[in-house]
């Protein structure tokens, strides 16, 4: 074989997951008869990305609908299913060089989408009517100081009346919605004095209009729901987006299973609905997809990602395998056995499940601050209407002027407060590649004192490294000629490691799970593998611990390469970074005692456990817990996952499990660490932001209040008080888009 | 101040359209990806969906 054509077949085993066949997210429109696929296709990042695809599908017999959405990386594909099969689709995409993941219909159930859409709905009328009742009532305010006619300006009320009350009829629900479910609960939230301000505030225009007085408050109520519309708006928005992109990260390894039926015969089933005592055909390079018992095959499994542990293990009939872990080696058959009791699975949702019950609610800042507001806006209202009735006033103009009080203290500011910051903070993150899932994650992880780190997939790379020291260059490429044909991870290191150098040709390979190669280099035997295999005790040559791989070639002595799982490339910095930050660090592994020890001494980290079950890892951070510290989890594995949800705030790379994935409140892609330091200046600074905010917010009530109290404050004053605090809060939280320039 | 007789229904009318268009541009899911349409611009030829 020549070596282009060794290469080409090298690449064609290059581990790849099984892909589930698309058929399984197929959903069937029930009117038009059309099958609708929603694919996630990552690598699509332009105008002309979109195109290609779109033309390319829409070249195919029987698609009538295919629209690439370039926000969500996601395209939507309807087509006639008698005229096409939906693995053609997929392969058609594969053809002009794009990835397609057929995206579980699921996971597109589990966002709210409705609820963005309605709010910008609410959104729109609101403006609307916000910009023709100040239209009029601008005209009003003009006609104060010249010459209007009480009349004309009756006539201006009916109309400002006419936009206003269906406007705000409609747009007010999602606040009257609210604020009815927290009052059910017995709870305030911020949306109870809101809904009272602009109840009571449209109601009282409304009948000043009748009696013809001189000021109504149509607009104040209108344009208070349009910015808090905004601020709502946005606030959905921003979790939408990273709730979007954690599910295409999922979807992304959306998996079936083979199922081997009685009769041999072979067929993809999606991977909820394997049963106990079913067959399952795990390929090499493919992931288990549930726990069961080994029936046929011997084979490597990788089980870093369950359990930790960097090397993998041999395992032959009647072994247990987990769900999740890499089948290395040769094909094998696997007994499902999951929702065994027993099973490690069953027991990580266990301690997840006890882990949720454990933590204790965590309060927004804004909910804190609509605690101490509601009531005290009530309050304060209240007793505008008793020193007006105590000061002798007339019942109306006690009323009119607690209404007075009730919208302006109405939390405009607030209301934007929290969700511009938000915003600006989860655009600012995913720049770097990192996804703020749960929406508290960033006011969280800025209370973070402690930060705990797993070890294999989180500080390094999970992958091992050759260690160059004494391995002459020929060893090297014959080693390495020989690993190519192998997915065992020591074998992928050695081929990396000799690059793009040409390698000698071998004959007649074959594997032998969990023992090594063989290979015939012109008249030489040529082994690699372990100690045993090549025999290396019979030449005293010792084992180095660690992982290690032997190369015998004839009769010459073994040489060895030995490996590391190499720390991810700026590690040592981030943790430099971190402890200058003055967080204490600690390492917490299921790694054994060795490989953790390396780690925690290369980084400098004092306080590490090696061999940490999930359960120890929890009971850890229970006690830091106790001890007062807010921790933050970095972890990736299945058994971290437990200790995730123990976490203050946690986070996983995005190559993590998907249990560790849906655990985690942020997740960080790409090799470098670094993300971590980067979420966590982002968060604290969006915390300073979003306390200024409420500075400034407190700074225009403590002027208007007063006024307002006195009854000073008309309709003219109001709007502009409104507006002013609203601008000032959103300029200041867009400062945090600028804060990084000064910081790079 | 007879002209606002004919001047206040025009720019109601005017800015019920705008609220119109808005609604339907909603509808139509124009809002839903808003990198995409940016980048839709470059599109030399005519871009219809489902085309």
């Amino acid at each position: 074989m020549s070596d282009a054509a060794r290469e080409t077949s090298a690449t064609a085993q290059a581990p790849s997951v099984a892909r589930a066949d698309p058929g399984l997210f197929v959903r069937m429109d029930a009117g038009s008869r059309e099958a609708k696929l929603d694919l996630v296709v990552q690598s699509m990042h332009c105008a002309g990305c979109m195109r290609r695809i779109e033309r390319a599908l829409g070249e195919l017999d029987g698609v009538s609908f295919a629209r690439a959405n370039l926000s969500t990386k996601r395209v939507a594909v309807k087509w006639d299913p008698s005229r096409l099969k939906p693995a053609a689709i997929v392969e058609k995409l594969a053809s002009i060089g794009f990835e397609a993941v057929p995206f579980d219909p699921k996971l597109i159930g589990a966002l709210d989408q409705d609820e963005g859409r309605k709010l910008l709905r609410a959104m729109g009328v609101a403006g609307f009517a916000a910009a023709n009742v100040m239209l009029l009532s601008v005209s009003v305010w003009a006609g104060l100081v010249s010459d209007m006619e009480p009349a004309t300006r009756a006539l201006f009320y009916w109309i400002s009346a006419l936009i206003a009350l269906p406007a705000i009829a409609y747009s007010a629900q999602p606040f009257y919605r609210s604020a009815l479910a927290a009052l059910r609960n017995r709870q305030m939230n911020m949306d109870v004095p809101i809904s009272l301000a602009v109840t009571l505030a449209t109601g009282m225009s409304l009948v000043q209009t009748i009696v013809n007085a001189e000021h109504v408050y149509f607009d104040a109520s209108i344009t208070l729901l349009f910015f808090l519309l905004i601020g709502r708006y946005l606030d959905v928005q921003a979790r939408n987006r990273a709730c979007e992109a954690a599910q295409n990260l999922l979807g992304l390894r959306a998996v079936a299973a083979t199922v081997v039926d009685a009769d041999g015969s072979q067929r993809s089933v999606p991977v909820e609905a394997l049963e106990p005592g079913m067959v399952v055909a795990v390929a090499a390079g493919a992931r288990v997809p549930a726990d069961g018992i080994v029936a046929g095959g011997i084979s490597d499994i990788d089980t870093s990602l369950v359990t930790g542990e960097s090397l993998p293990e041999l395992v032959r009939p009647g072994a247990h395998v987990f769900a999740g872990t890499l089948n290395i080696t040769a094909p094998m058959q696997v007994t499902v056995t999951a929702r065994d009791e027993h099973s490690l699975l069953a027991e990580i949702v266990r301690l997840m499940e006890a882990a949720e019950q454990g933590r204790s609610a965590y309060v927004r800042i804004a909910d804190r601050a609509a605690r101490i507001y509601a009531p005290s806006v009530h309050v304060l209202a209240l007793s505008t209407v008793l020193f007006w009735l105590a000061m002798g006033s007339g019942f109306v103009v006690a009323i009119t002027n607690a209404i007075a009080v009730l919208i302006v203290t109405c939390p405009c500011a607030l209301g934007l407060a929290v969700p511009v910051v938000q915003v600006v903070a989860t655009g600012r993150l995913l720049k770097h590649g990192i996804l703020l899932k749960a929406a508290d994650g960033l006011e969280r992880l800025s209370e973070v004192d402690t930060i705990v780190f797993d070890k294999t997939g989180t500080l390094t790379l999970g992958r091992p490294h050759l260690i160059d020291e004494g391995v002459s260059a020929t060893d090297l490429s014959v080693g390495a000629a020989l690993a190519r044909s192998s997915r065992h991870p020591l074998s992928r290191a050695l081929v990396e490691s000799a690059g793009a150098k040409p390698l000698p040709v071998l004959s007649d390979i074959h594997e032998e799970p969990g023992q090594g190669l063989e290979g015939r280099l012109g008249d030489e035997i040529v082994r690699l593998g372990s100690r045993e295999w090549v025999g290396a005790s019979e030449f005293g040559a010792a084992a180095h611990g660690g992982p290690e791989l032997w190369l015998r070639r004839g009769t010459a002595r073994p040489v060895c390469f030995r490996f590391v799982d190499q720390l991810r490339p700026d590690a040592a910095e981030t943790i430099l970074a971190l402890k200058a930050l003055g967080f204490s660090i600690e390492l917490l592994s299921g790694d054994r005692e060795p490989a953790a020890r390396a780690a925690a001494e290369a980084l400098g980290i004092a306080v590490w456990r090696a061999g940490a079950r999930p359960d120890a890892k929890i009971a850890r951070l229970k006690e830091l817990a106790g001890e007062g510290h807010k921790v933050l989890m970095v972890g990736d594995g299945l058994n971290d996952a437990p200790a995730l949800r123990v976490a203050h705030v946690s986070m996983s790379p995005a190559d993590a499990s998907d249990i560790s994935q849906t655990a985690a409140d942020f997740i960080f892609q790409g090799a470098k660490l670094g993300a971590v330091v980067e979420a966590i200046e982002v968060a604290r600074k969006s915390r300073r932001l979003v306390f200024e905010n409420f500075a400034l917010a407190l700074a225009y009530n403590a002027v208007a209040i007063p006024l307002a109290f006195a009854g000073f404050v008309t309709p003219l004053i109001a709007a502009v008080a409104m507006s002013t605090s609203s601008i000032t809060v959103t300029l200041n939280s867009l400062r945090l888009g600028r804060l990084r320039k000064a910081s790079e | 101040m007879n002209i606002l007789v004919y001047l206040m229904p025009a720019a109601l009318f005017l800015g019920f359209l705008g609220l119109l268009g808005f609604l339907w541009s909603l509808k139509s899911s124009q809002y839903d990806d808003l990198d995409g349409a940016a980048e839709r611009i470059l599109y030399d030829d005519e871009d219809l969906p489902g085309n």
